[in-house]
């Protein structure tokens, strides 16, 4: 077990440099490519030649790739210094790059954006979970019934709008037409009640998609487990039909849902990109779209990096899990 | 399987029309349904175009800007961004600015941390200001005029301080000898040799050649002061140290940015800020619709990007809150340019063979219309700046309404030896929708007189590196390259010379798409420039116009307008041709 | 009625709300389900009696209804996926005086697993796998017993000692997956047990175990029977299962009674062309693997589609034996055979079948 947990942290730490390695190919030798200069994504309106070398210098972008690679992955651990003989400046460890755009450490950015997607897919992720699996219950249970048509309907649907939309309609309907709640404005720390009002619509959004997700997923999962002979076991020792379905059924329907929910808060947390662009919540995701069109490429990276990080974490946590729920499965 | 499918999908399909319905239903009702309850807007349509709108001296309130586009840098030496300019007179002065008056009259410059206009020697290459007694920084300190020249130096350090205007650079400084602050020997740091300081309430600028526009430049926040002390080098622009009416609270990047009042500032040393609001607050946010909805929702006062309301928007706003909105020029032309380095453009039938054919009724609707859009140009000088003319049209552009003129077209063709039209390639870059749509409407024109155009989308971001530099032009065999141009400063030179004076041409930034390089436009610069009149200098700027549309390297499309937002709390708002027809940020207030 | 006792099987009809003196009395079951193809006839007119300490062995291919028998005495078709298919079920099943057909859910669940259990085929694939085997016995302990888990787990070693499962202590917090097959088998028979059941029907509790391990099974089986005194109902495809358990012997085909009668009249003197199908086609020690005759030939009939006249007719050997084509037309009734309890269900006469048994099967087998 313990082996097992070393081999597995030390190819996560692996595939994480191997995404970093990458990520440096992508932005910094393809701009090369098609002949175009990282620098110039840094000098702003003006491209004085000395502000383009200035840049270049402080970037260390001359170096080549993997000078610039292993000095990346040396600040994430011991901090650097970008320095081009007139300015200074300290990147403290976990250096996870510097900003040229904003003159801001990368690190301290991420864990500023962090806590609004955190918050964003915590409370997202409660609704549809106890949302989607109690619709895709009802309906395997109430299967091709009126409820079952109308609830997987309002799933399909769900599935296929994007968010952007519902998000928009949620906006209309409930903060501009009815004065529910408000848009997400307030921090946390300013005013919890105003904080929650707001999250309240990039919740039910963003749960919205996954819910129909979710729902289609747990009906057809509950209805396959309801076909097995355990169940039919289950049935034979006198059980009531509730524990039936909520201990028996439950337990095997809920093994591919933790899977896939791993997954995806895994791939959430490195930002809901388009809840948060659309509700203009500054989480990872919202700070992706803008550093990609400002292109400002070690904000890209690092929250690319933090992304990575957050999938493969959650990989690894869904096969710990797995372990924990399905006796059968064994680490090594 | 296929027809569960299918069956599927339509029903997806249904939902999402049936949804999409109850959101433009409840968008609609539920404005209405507001207007209902709410007073109708006070304001009247463009009633900031030229007048003041709503004016009043009333202090306090919060004025509540919004914005999708945060500032390139808060730095006053790095900002390039024509907002940042308009927006950091709230915490910084410079020597002389712009008047407070709408329109045209807001390109006048008068004294700001200067006592008066400057003494400016008989041939023009010495300004002498003495500053006001009372001018001073947040921390109550007086703002000197060491601190202005530290400030100004900055810009010579383009290796940290990258990214703003340069001109002041080029006049004072035309051979880069000075280094700037950062690796200055000299114990003050105030090595510039163009610029003298003997005391603290005298400065001295020393052109080695005269320029016209020499105040233009001091007008720009890249000419304001810096305390030396209070310097962060590239780290300023998150925190500039104040010596306006109002001091920096808090930033945060693309989020949000707080101001109060500077309590150290001196208001009777100041006669073109008005600063009403107690407290100024800045929202960035993502959704450029959203914010449209909350602008017409009330929560906002105004687009601090003025980039006008959004295509999704637009529709309601003119037809439910026409009162609120300002219909106004920016002073940008939109236009395409034809590198003469490309064949067959270096022949000037073929180039008037394309603006002939083009379509400018199209190009207008591609760019949004007469409103959204801006009006049909006919040539290369937007109407705020001295010597240009509306109704100058060479080409006949507005006497036929904007349609394409084929027979010409063909006959010029015919006169370029291409009598059957040739093949193109148009370039655009690819972040800028309405261009995009341009280069596809100058397409279809084209096609009509057997000019084959491919449109090429370049990267927007590097557009320095690309349609800046020549040799690449030449490479990708861009005939016809489509952009915009705004001026930095409202003058001749400020928009035309970098677009057609020869010696502008560079090897990478490069403006001068055609190339043009005709020695009686260059010398026609050089006149107006020495010329300290500003009317005489127009004079010239209008036969430097008339001779470029001669040149025929230019297509204009549009002189550019946009539909701004001005909610029902603003008082004082009015347009200004200083600032690209955004509001004078400066004299705003609200009512409470 | 001594007699009746003895034989432990009926066919006399009893009239309606009867209870009668059976400890097990099935009458004219039938179980249709509707499906979109047509009504799937799973069972179609079936009884039978069964007496306390006695066992009943049912017989037939899979699809013969065998199992959906079991299913309706437990109540089963009204839940899960059959209660979805709205299982159409009717005649009446009396057990120890009362009928279950129209007993509310409730009260049929309660009877469930503590007077009637079952074990099922695959003790993989009928116990949880996310359980462990000691909860499971446990479980279906405390459904009907008010006792806390101590005592309920203290019941599962107990039982699972008794069934013969080494190290009950340990092995009861193991999971299914941990088990052999033998010892799976074991633990599900613990599991019945655990609230010493009148009835326990088996539901080809062998079949997914090796030899060795079957007859293992069923001695255990029997003994335990003979310890709770329970009756059982055996279901199975293979007659060497029930040969020497059983008591009496029901033949299904198609969902109805094709031959009945003691285990020792069905196995030495039967009297239907399928049994004797079926007892060609059981594996004997005393047989030389060439001389193996091929089981029943074709396939089952479909239930939706049952074949007219006798449904065995299109596999039948025999079916143009009687004239006039009347194994194609008319169904068969089942019949006792005079002076015996043994019931078939044929068209041809009594000493044709014993001829023909006598002359053409019995040599071969």
């Amino acid at each position: 077990m313990l082996a097992y947990l070393i081999r597995r942290i030390f190819a996560v730490v692996v595939m994480l440099l191997v995404i970093v390695l990458m990520t440096f190919g992508i932005f910094f030798l393809f701009p090369k490519m098609i002949g175009a200069d990282p620098a110039l994504y840094f000098v702003g309106k003006q491209s004085d030649p000395a502000a383009i070398e200035g840049i270049r210098q402080k970037m260390g972008l001359d170096d080549p790739i993997l000078v610039q690679f292993g000095k990346f992955v040396v600040g994430l651990v011991a901090g650097r210094t970008y320095a081009n003989g007139t300015d200074v400046t300290n990147c403290a460890a976990p250096c996870f790059g510097y900003s040229f755009k904003t003159e801001q450490e990368v690190f301290p950015l991420l864990m500023d954006w962090l806590p609004v997607t955190l918050s964003l897919a915590g409370g997202a992720v409660v609704l549809w979970v106890l949302g989607g699996v109690a619709t895709g219950v009802v309906s395997a249970l109430k299967r091709g019934t009126a409820i079952d048509r109308s609830a997987m309907g309002v799933a399909l649907a769900g599935v296929s709008l994007p968010i952007y939309f519902t998000g928009m309609l949620f906006i209309a309907l409930f903060s501009d037409t009815m004065g529910w709640f408000s848009r997400p404005d307030t921090e946390f720390a300013v005013d919890p009640g105003k904080w929650f009002n707001g999250m309240v619509l990039p919740w039910v959004s963003l749960a919205f998609l996954y819910a129909a997700m979710y729902a289609r997923l747990t009906r057809a999962t509950m209805l396959e487990v309801l076909n097995e002979d355990y169940i039919r076991t289950a049935r034979a020792k006198g059980l009531t039909e509730p524990v039936v379905i909520g201990k028996h059924a439950m337990r095997s329907t809920m093994t591919p849902i933790l899977t896939v929910l791993g997954l995806d808060l895994g791939a959430l947390l490195g930002g809901a990109v388009l809840t948060e662009y659309t509700f203009s919540l500054h989480g990872l995701g919202y700070s992706a779209v803008r550093a990609i069109s400002d292109h400002d490429l070690p904000v890209i990276l690092g929250i690319t990096l933090i992304s990575a990080f957050f999938v493969v974490a959650a990989n690894l946590i869904v096969d710990l899990l797995y372990a924990v729920i399905d006796p059968r499965v064994r680490l090594s | 399987m296929t027809t569960h499918r299918t069956s599927k999908r339509r029903l997806a399909a249904g939902t999402a029309v049936v949804l999409a319905a109850m959101l433009t239903a409840t968008a609609c009702g539920g404005d209405e349904g507001k207007e209902g309850n709410k007073p109708q807007g006070k304001g009247t349509f463009n009633a900031g175009i030229n007048k003041v709108s709503n004016p009043s001296d009333k202090k306090g309130g919060e004025l509540k800007f919004v914005g999708t586009q945060d500032a390139d840098s808060w730095d006053p030496q790095r900002g390039y961004y024509g907002f940042m300019w308009d927006f950091s007179r709230y915490y910084t002065r410079q020597l002389v600015s712009f008047a407070p008056a709408p329109g045209q009259g807001s390109t006048e410059l008068v004294p700001d941390l200067a006592a008066a206009l400057p003494e400016i020697s008989p041939d023009g290459k010495s300004y002498k200001f003495t500053l006001k007694d009372n001018v001073t920084w947040e921390d109550g300190s007086p703002v000197t005029a060491q601190d202005i020249k530290y400030g100004i130096e900055r810009t010579w350090a383009q290796d940290v301080i990258s990214g703003g205007p340069v001109y002041l650079m080029q006049v004072l400084d035309p051979k880069s000898e000075y280094k700037g602050p950062y690796k200055d020997k000299s114990a003050d740091k105030l090595g510039l040799k163009a610029i003298e300081t003997p005391d603290a309430k005298t400065i001295v600028f020393k052109l080695p050649k005269a320029n016209g526009d020499f105040l233009q430049m001091l007008a720009m926040p890249a000419a304001s002061p810096v305390k030396k002390e209070k310097d962060t080098a590239a780290k300023y622009g998150l925190k500039p140290f104040s010596n306006g009416p109002y001091k920096i609270d808090s930033y945060e990047p693309n989020k949000s940015m707080k101001l109060s009042r500077n309590t150290n500032y001196k208001p009777e040393s100041d006669k073109i800020r008005k600063a009403l609001p107690d407290t100024i607050s800045v929202t960035f946010m993502a959704n450029a619709d959203d914010m449209d909805k909350r602008l017409m929702n009330g929560e906002f006062d105004l687009d601090i990007n003025a980039t006008g309301i959004g295509q999704a928007a637009r529709a309601t706003a003119i037809r439910e809150h026409k009162g609120n909105l300002d219909n106004g020029q920016t002073g940008f032309i939109r236009y395409a340019v034809f590198p003469q380095t490309v064949k067959p453009f270096d022949n000037i039938d073929c180039r008037k063979a394309v603006i002939y054919a083009a379509d400018k009724k199209s190009l207008q609707t591609a760019r949004g219309g007469p409103q959204a859009g801006g009006d049909i140009a006919p040539n290369m000088l937007p109407l705020g700046i001295k010597g240009s003319d509306g109704s100058y049209d060479p080409y006949g552009v507005l006497q036929n309404d904007g349609k394409p003129n084929v027979e010409k077209a063909k006959e010029h063709l015919k006169a370029c030896g291409q009598e059957k039209g040739f093949k193109t390639t148009i370039a655009v870059r690819n972040n800028k929708p309405a261009e995009i749509a341009t280069a596809v409407s100058l397409q279809n024109a084209l096609k009509q007189v057997g000019i084959e155009a491919d449109v090429d989308q370049f990267d927007g971001a590097q557009t320095s590196g690309i349609i800046g530099s020549p040799k690449v032009v030449k490479d990708k065999g861009y005939g016809i390259i489509i952009m915009g141009w705004g001026a930095d400063f409202p003058t001749g030179q400020g928009f035309s010379q970098p677009l057609v004076d020869g010696r502008f041409i560079l090897q990478s930034g490069n403006n001068n798409f055609s190339e043009l390089n005709d020695p009686a436009i260059n010398k026609l610069f050089d006149d107006a420039i020495a010329e300290t009149d500003a009317d005489k200098a127009g004079a010239i700027y209008k036969q430097m116009n008339q001779k470029v549309s001669e040149a025929a390297v230019y297509l204009p499309f549009v002189f550019d307008k946009t539909i701004s937002w001005r909610s029902d709390r603003l008082t004082n708002a009015y347009t200004t041709d200083a600032y690209n027809g955004r509001y004078d940020y400066a004299s705003l207030g609200v009512v409470k | 009625m001594t007699d009746m006792t003895k034989t432990g099987a009926v066919n006399e009809p009893v009239a309606a709300a009867d209870p009668g003196t059976a400890f097990l009395d099935v009458r004219d079951l039938k179980v249709h389900f509707p499906t979109e193809d047509g009504l799937v006839k799973s069972v179609d007119g079936l009884s039978f009696t069964l007496e306390k300490g006695k066992t009943l062995g049912i017989v037939g291919e899979s699809g013969s209804g065998k199992s959906v028998t079991s299913l309706g005495i437990m109540g089963l078709h009204r839940v899960g996926q059959y209660g979805r298919q709205r299982a159409q079920i009717s005649g009446e099943i009396w057990l120890n005086g009362k009928e279950l057909l129209s007993a509310d859910e409730d009260e049929v669940r309660r009877l469930r697993g503590r007077d009637v259990a079952m074990i099922f085929q695959d003790p993989l694939s009928a116990m949880h796998p996310y359980f462990t085997i000691g909860k499971q016995i446990a479980e279906a302990y405390r459904v009907h017993h008010k006792v806390d888990k101590k005592a309920a787990r203290a019941r599962a070693v107990e039982l699972l000692d008794r069934v013969g499962i080494p190290e009950p202590h340990k092995r009861v917090d193991n999971y299914p997956h941990e088990f052999s097959g033998g010892m799976r088998q074991r633990a599900m028979i613990a599991m019945a047990l655990v609230n010493n059941p009148e009835l326990l029907i088996a539901d080809e509790p062998t079949t997914a175990l090796d030899v060795t391990v079957q007859a293992q099974i069923l001695d255990l089986i029997r003994d335990l029977q003979k310890e709770f005194g329970s009756a059982v109902i055996m279901i199975t495809h293979d007659l060497g299962v029930v040969a020497e358990m059983a008591d009496d012997l029901l033949v299904m085909y198609g969902g109805r009674c094709v031959e009945r009668g003691s285990a020792e009249k069905v196995f030495y003197e039967p009297r239907h062309p399928y049994t004797w199908g079926l007892l060609g086609s059981m594996p004997r020690i005393d047989r030389e693997q060439t001389e193996r005759l091929i089981p029943v030939k074709g396939s089952p009939p479909s239930l939706i589609n049952i074949p007219s006249g006798c449904a065995f007719n299109p596999r039948c050997p025999y079916a143009d034996v009687p004239k006039d084509n009347v194994t194609r037309t008319v169904r068969p009734e089942l019949v006792a055979e005079e002076g015996t309890r043994h019931w078939s269900a044929c068209h041809m006469s009594q000493e044709e079948r014993t001829r023909i048994w006598t002359e053409e099967i019995a040599p071969k087998l």
